[in-house]
């Protein structure tokens, strides 16, 4: 047949392109059970990250998950858990940040760790190139970051990617979301020299500017709705801390020493 | 250099027809991977697999590829093998196709892999057409991976990630270059190489 005729053409790059799509699909269906497994055991890996645990060589991720995340359900942004027949691992929380904060789905992972129960939840926004996401994990009083893990699909190596680098990630460990007031501040993320004085903050990386705002307003956008969840948990916390804790004895102190003065008060009269 | 004349199209390329500094193909990429030595590497590894993979498939098939439509044949097993290599990558090797993400799709763009397959594979048989493949991936990672080294030593004093720049150099004042870590500065190191490489080349001198 003559090479070079359109009929030979046309067969030629037909036949080329069944061939080619058909190879890609079965590799695609051959290899996509793993892929979603590997996906998985990343989101695991991430979430657990964020607090504070770090598989060992012979642990599978996925044990290690459910050893450590004993409960995991969808709040709403008044607090309530929503009865949803979804599982809140699957919950797209790239999807669900689009949404008005009423409507939203919000996963929570309830994580058991050496330092009692945190309260893992995941954040997403936008960097310079593209998505940045991450799982912030609480401590029960509901207020506190116990650890912050975050990721990102491309930012600028060695500028904004350093945000996925403990030295920035352990900033956050110990900073409160909320003002002494109740008030959500969440955490600001600011240049050296620019520390605000009345909330939490942590050090931007260095020649990734627009990425570390990128956080800071990926923070303020995905802890917001959750603001009711977490004063809920701070509500509950304070009696507890009442009756077993330090400051039980000072207050016992300080109602002694009036009861004192209020016998001395007493006393002057008659004397 | 008595060197086996069948062995020719994978030694040439490493230095005296480097793809890189001698043929100034694939800059683009030599600029987005080179930042850090570990992308640079892989990269090296996945650009010579897709270029010897698609050099004898495309050599396989060169007695019968219609003339008019020979780019977007070859076009095509290019695309075909990266989507394979990012598949792949993402069933065994999780982390490090994470960490490519993008740059595998950039593989289709590499001038070297097209230069390749219409200047050599085209016109050779499979066996040579691989040794050609395997040494342009080769001859393109060793430029990048000098590149690489220099950018990260002294834009991030690190090395694979591990600090290697001691922290008394920084206690007396030593600061890392951040200008390395921009894409200009690998132009500017691929043109000190060039330099270096072109005044012990004699012949090589226009």
């Amino acid at each position: 047949m003559n090479r070079q005729s359109n009929l030979y053409t046309i067969i030629y790059s037909t036949i080329l392109v069944i061939v080619v799509g058909v190879v890609l699909s079965v590799v695609y269906q051959a290899l996509r059970p793993q892929q979603l497994e590997n996906m998985a055991n990343d989101t695991k890996r991430q979430i657990l990250a964020s607090a504070r645990i770090i598989p060992s060589e012979n642990q599978t991720i996925s044990d290690l998950y459910s050893s450590h995340i004993k409960d995991s359900y969808i709040v709403n942004s008044e607090g309530q858990k929503i009865d949803s027949d979804k599982d809140p691992f699957d919950v797209n929380v790239s999807l669900e940040v689009k949404k008005p904060a009423a409507e939203r789905l919000l996963p929570v992972f309830e994580c058991t760790t050496e330092n009692g129960l945190k309260y893992i939840v995941p954040v997403y926004g936008a960097g310079l190139w593209g998505p940045i996401w991450g799982y912030l994990a609480f401590d029960s009083n509901g207020d506190t970051i116990y650890g912050a893990y975050f990721a990102h699909q491309g930012e600028t190596p060695g500028l904004g990617a350093e945000i996925e680098k403990p030295q920035f990630c352990n900033q956050f460990e110990g900073k409160d979301i909320f003002s002494k007031s109740g008030e959500f501040m969440s955490v600001s993320v600011v240049k050296v020299g620019k520390e605000p004085a009345d909330k939490a903050w942590v050090h931007a990386v260095s020649g990734g500017t627009i990425t570390s705002q990128g956080v800071q307003s990926m923070l303020f956008n995905s802890l917001e709705p959750y603001s009711a969840f977490f004063l809920n948990l701070k509500a509950a916390t304070p009696e507890t801390n009442m009756t077993a804790s330090e400051p039980v004895p000072t207050f016992e102190s300080a109602e002694n020493v009036g009861v004192e003065l209020i016998l001395l008060n007493h006393k002057i009269p008659r004397l | 250099m008595n060197v086996n004349k069948s062995l020719l199209p994978l030694i040439n390329p490493l230095s005296k027809d480097n793809p890189v500094i001698v043929q100034v193909l694939g800059i683009c990429s030599a600029l987005a991977v080179t930042a850090k030595l570990e992308p640079a590497l892989v990269m090296t590894i996945s650009v010579t697999a897709v270029l010897a993979l698609a050099n004898v498939i495309i050599s396989l098939l060169r007695n019968t590829i219609p003339t008019s439509i020979r780019i977007i044949v070859q076009l095509v097993v290019v695309a075909a093998l990266v989507v394979i290599v990012d598949q792949v990558l993402k069933a065994w090797n999780y982390e490090v196709s994470k960490a490519l993400s993008v740059f595998i799709g950039l593989i289709i763009t590499n001038c070297i892999i097209m230069g390749r397959l219409e200047a050599f594979a085209m016109s050779n048989r499979p066996w040579a057409s691989f040794l050609d493949g395997i040494g342009n991936g080769l001859g393109y990672g060793i430029i990048l991976v000098i590149v690489a080294f220099f950018r990260e030593l002294l834009g991030s004093g690190t090395l694979f990630g591990c600090q290697v720049i001691p922290q008394w150099c920084y206690d007396h004042g030593y600061q890392n270059n951040g200008m390395m870590i921009l894409p200009p500065m690998a132009l500017i190191t691929v043109a000190c190489i060039i330099w270096v490489h072109r005044s012990r080349n004699k012949d090589l001198q226009e």
